[in-house]
């Protein structure tokens, strides 16, 4: 508490809190709030203040509680904040312990009905008749509980100085071509903008003034960045199973690919979609066509990436391109399904029996859940493996304020492929045959018409030739290979982003979605003179930097959302000389790590 | 016994096919099976049947599951690409081939065990998608890579040689994919190269998938006496529907048949199929029928063979796909990759 209360003193201004606080919307599931806070977040991002969108949703349908907090901060910092300063408590359900859970001096926009000022009297209430407001604002009974969701849209945007243009702005590009719908919702948050007006007496300190920090900025979710990756890598099979928090992305997608990639002339589809009948044949399906020669992918989450162990195993063994994005969701077993996590990444890095080992990517914001899918695609292909894009719940489903993604600098790498004209050059044909010694082997696709071009693709022991062998020596020629190529990955695998403190002796390493608590914590940390450095991991197999900022420091923190600390005991493995450096700090309670808890578990022990 | 002809000279066979290619052109590898292995006696004929229709090897992906039968792809037509996938998975990347290249001609190659117990989920699917390929099952009732224990084909009251009864009823794939809209569903028997060559041909022709369950004797774990699926029993209990024959579309029809005794069935590709009338009036069009002719062969103890079921009108996998006519595998930069107008738009619609 010591330190929230720190927080909350640096942003009072003269009395007031402008641009730097959070906003706490618990409602029920199925209740339509998701437009609203959409519209709210909206507005004021297109005021220019920096803002993110966090939602917590149960695995259910409707009927059970859900909380959308949204984080206003002139800074630019959009980790999850643990405190919420003003609180919009609609769903009776929890409402009592949503507003026991508040800190004294908060605000609490709240249904007259519901009295939540017996339950605390050290916060400012605001009690609004909303069903009174709904009924003003529509005769239809079936309309009146989506339309409360709009009337404290324009509540709050009366308490706080929101700009109505904005609202209305927002309303109509959150309901576009549909003329009704803009019309009622326009209705509902004049009418809760108008009763705030005339009878709420402000008595509380937060709030927005107009900045100029989002200019030039988009809102989107991961995994939208993530689909926009596979449009523009060109991915043309796309393989997929249902599963939270990754269907957005093959979702999103397809609308994509129904666009932007029908022959304007013919009418037909330069890409094909298939919803498998399970993970199993996702993956089946996504090596298939890799094997012969398309740019496929799947997109799933922990429970599919387990049932996808045996096949990724045959993508390596086999040496097929695909790319699998895993969505991160808690785990183990069904675990926690709406929660986020980082805790697939032991498992997936050597994902199947026998000696594996993966090319993972791992997206620390939504601009590179988009640019390395891009890459995923090259890699894949390049290496002939499946690629592995670790990104997570709170990256691929929150809203994230971002720059607008640049399109692909690079033309697109289809790897080492042989055509008929390249065989009848050669000569000769050997699929598994390390000809540049760098542990990639060419290929050949079906379809190749030379006499050369045909090889048997198997699971079991192979040699040179594809052909069936058990001998010992091959056998260990070909782990020792693959075992090369890994080792060439490491230089064309991402670099990890580096922010060195020339003071610090210590630092910090991370990944994923943890960044921007990172970012937010070395500003935390550095306010209490304790200057660390920086090094977020965006890939395996480790590259030599790692070595590099771990040599230098005297302590490294390796900050990361799972129980076990895997990636630092991945690191451990590679660097078994420093290993009494690296020390862990883990989050794993399924919310998104904060930036408070960062630097709270490293002043505990550098304090 | 059927299961050396493949180790037999072709001598009676012309030289080479319609494309120039001669029969040891459309051979693999050398079997590793056991000494006549019904699974060898399904290899020759798909040999001789590609072989005959001159199908351009280079055109045909051959693919499989795991278990005795799934090594076969090995054994025939050396100069396709071939993938020996993991067990009962076969048909997801049969069906990941058939969308990155629809030009490709695909023959999967299951057992009873890797398509009636592991795969049966994919097996149920593909049918369902109607993804175009020919799907053989080398059924024989045992899993043979393991030394001999039941498949979920195996008949009531069968027997393994250590004498353990099976008391659970068989899955019968051609009923269940009949039952799943299959758009061609065939049972034959590695015994009977005739009709067995036949109906691979005609499924060559099929745009759709081709489901041939074919009977095809474990000589080392199944072939004993109280075995039903053994080379003495399929031959003492199969009943034809039909006398088969195929001419493929670039062949005239020349034999006259006496009207009303033969069914002529068009297939896609211009091909026929000529189903000449024996003991049974079975039309293979007639689904109902299909099943309930199955129904009553399984109450009676019959071992039916031919074309059970065909529907040529049912669109397959790809062309519900809608695709360009270049494969997706080969389309290019400037078609796959939007330009950069597009992403600029997408960014606006986001800010």
């Amino acid at each position: 508490m010591k330190t929230l209360a720190q927080d909350s003193a640096q942003k009072v201004d003269k009395g007031r809190v402008i641009n730097d606080f959070s906003i706490q919307v618990a409602t029920v599931n199925g209740s339509g709030s998701q437009s609203s806070n959409s519209v709210l977040m909206r507005s004021i991002f297109q005021m220019g203040i920096p803002v993110s969108g966090k939602n917590l949703f149960p695995s259910n349908i409707a009927g059970l509680p859900t909380w959308f907090t949204i984080r206003i901060n002139k800074d630019g910092w959009v980790a999850r904040a643990e405190q919420v300063d003003i609180l919009v408590a609609i769903n009776p359900q929890t409402a009592h312990d949503d507003v026991k859970s508040l800190t004294a001096g908060a605000v609490c926009i709240s249904p007259i009905d519901l009295k939540l000022d017996a339950v605390r009297s050290d916060i400012t209430h605001y009690q609004v008749p909303f069903s009174e407001l709904a009924a003003e604002a529509t005769d239809q009974v079936k309309l009146r509980k989506l339309l409360t969701n709009m009337i404290y849209v324009g509540v709050i945007a009366e308490l706080l100085g929101i700009d109505q243009n904005e609202i209305e702005t927002s309303i109509r590009r959150q309901f576009e071509g549909k003329g009704k719908a803009i019309d009622l919702n326009l209705v509902a948050a004049s009418k809760g903008q108008q009763w705030a007006k005339a009878n709420l007496k402000k008595d509380d300190c937060f709030y927005v003034e107009r900045m100029n920090k989002t200019s030039g900025k988009i809102i989107i979710d991961g995994n939208e960045a993530a689909a926009l990756g596979c449009l523009f890598a060109g991915a043309t099979v796309v393989c997929w199973y249902p599963i939270t928090p990754s269907s957005s992305l093959c979702e999103t997608l397809i609308e994509y690919l129904k666009k932007y990639r029908i022959d304007k002339k013919t009418g037909k589809a330069t890409f094909a979609v298939v919803q498998a009948e399970d993970e199993l044949a996702a993956i089946g399906m996504a090596l298939g066509a890799g094997w012969a020669g398309a740019r496929s992918f799947t997109s799933t989450s922990g429970p599919g990436i387990s049932l996808m162990a045996e096949f990724t195993g045959y993508g390596y063994f086999t040496e097929i391109p695909t790319v699998i994005f895993d969505v991160q969701r808690v785990g183990p077993s069904t675990g926690l399904p709406t929660r986020t996590s980082q805790a697939d990444l032991l498992s997936t890095y050597c994902l199947s029996h026998g000696d594996t080992k993966h090319i993972i990517l791992l997206p620390g914001t939504v601009e590179e859940c988009y640019s390395l899918a891009v890459q995923a695609f090259d890699l894949a292909e390049r290496f002939q493996t499946p690629v592995f894009v670790l990104s997570d719940l709170d990256l691929g489903m929150n809203h994230w304020m971002a720059d607008r993604l640049p399109y692909p600098d690079k033309p697109i790498d289809r790897g080492k492929v042989l055509t008929a004209q390249d065989l009848e050059r050669l000569g000769k044909f050997e699929r598994y045959h390390d000809v540049d010694g760098d542990g990639i082997c060419y290929r050949t696709t079906p379809g190749t018409n030379h006499p050369l071009a045909a090889y048997f693709t198997r699971g079991s022991g192979h040699n040179e030739k594809a052909q069936y062998s058990e001998r010992p020596e091959d056998y260990e020629n070909l782990m020792k290979r693959l075992d090369r190529k890994y080792q060439t990955a490491r230089k064309y695998v991402p670099k990890p982003e580096l922010d060195i403190d020339r003071q610090a002796r210590v630092g910090i390493i991370a990944y994923g979605s943890s960044h921007c608590a990172i970012l937010e914590s070395r500003s935390q940390l550095r306010n209490a003179k304790l200057p660390v450095s920086y090094l977020r991991i965006k890939a395996l197999p480790f590259t030599e930097e790692l070595r590099q900022f771990v040599e230098r420091l005297d302590r490294i923190y390796v900050v990361e959302q799972n129980r076990d600390a895997q990636l630092r005991d991945l690191i451990r493995l590679e660097l078994p000389e420093h290993a009494m450096k690296l020390q862990s700090i883990c989050h794993f309670s399924g919310l998104p790590i904060s930036a408070r808890f960062v630097t709270d578990a490293i002043l505990g022990e550098e304090g | 016994m059927v299961a050396t002809q493949s180790n037999q000279p072709l001598s009676s066979e012309p030289h080479t096919n319609r494309i120039g290619l001669t029969q040891a052109d459309y051979k693999g590898a050398v079997s590793t099976l056991c000494d006549g292995c019904g699974h060898d006696a399904v290899t020759s004929q798909i040999i001789k049947a590609f072989y005959e229709l001159g199908i351009e090897p280079h055109r045909v992906t051959k693919l499989s599951g795991i278990g005795c039968s799934s090594k076969t792809p090995a054994y025939f037509l050396g100069r396709a690409h071939g993938f020996n996938s993991v067990h009962g998975r076969m048909p997801s990347v049969a069906t990941g081939v058939s969308m990155a290249n629809q030009q490709l001609l695909q023959v999967g190659i299951s057992g009873d065990g890797d398509t009636a117990s592991i795969g049966l989920g994919q097996f149920c699917h593909i049918v369902r998608r109607n993804v175009p390929m020919i799907y053989i099952v080398e059924n024989n009732g045992v899993y043979g890579l393991t030394k001999g224990q039941f498949s979920a084909t195996a008949d009531l009251g069968s027997k393994l040689k250590t004498g353990v009864v099976n008391d659970l009823p068989p899955i019968d794939l051609c009923g269940l994919a009949i039952e799943l809209n299959c758009s061609f569903v065939a049972r034959s028997f590695a015994g009977d190269p005739k009709q067995l060559v036949s109906l691979l041909k005609a499924s060559a022709s099929h745009k759709g998938t081709s489901v041939l369950d074919v009977i095809s004797p474990c000589v080392t774990f199944n072939n004993h006496e109280g075995s039903t699926k053994s080379y003495k029993y399929a031959k003492d209990h199969e009943i034809p529907l039909h006398e088969l024959s195929y001419v493929p579309f670039y062949e005239q029809i020349t034999v006259d048949y006496e009207p009303g005794t033969v069914q002529d069935v068009e297939m896609h590709d211009g091909s026929h199929i000529m189903l000449k009338k024996l003991g049974l009036d079975y039309d293979p069009s007639n689904r109902i029928n299909a099943l309930m002719t199955l129904q009553k062969a399984h109450a009676e103890g019959q071992f039916l063979t031919g074309l059970l079921y065909i529907d040529e009108s049912k669109p397959d996998f790809t062309t519900l796909m809608n695709l360009v006519d270049e494969p997706l595998a080969h389309l290019p930069e400037g078609v796959v990759r939007p330009p950069k107008a597009v992403l600029d738009e997408i960014m606006n619609s986001l800010m």
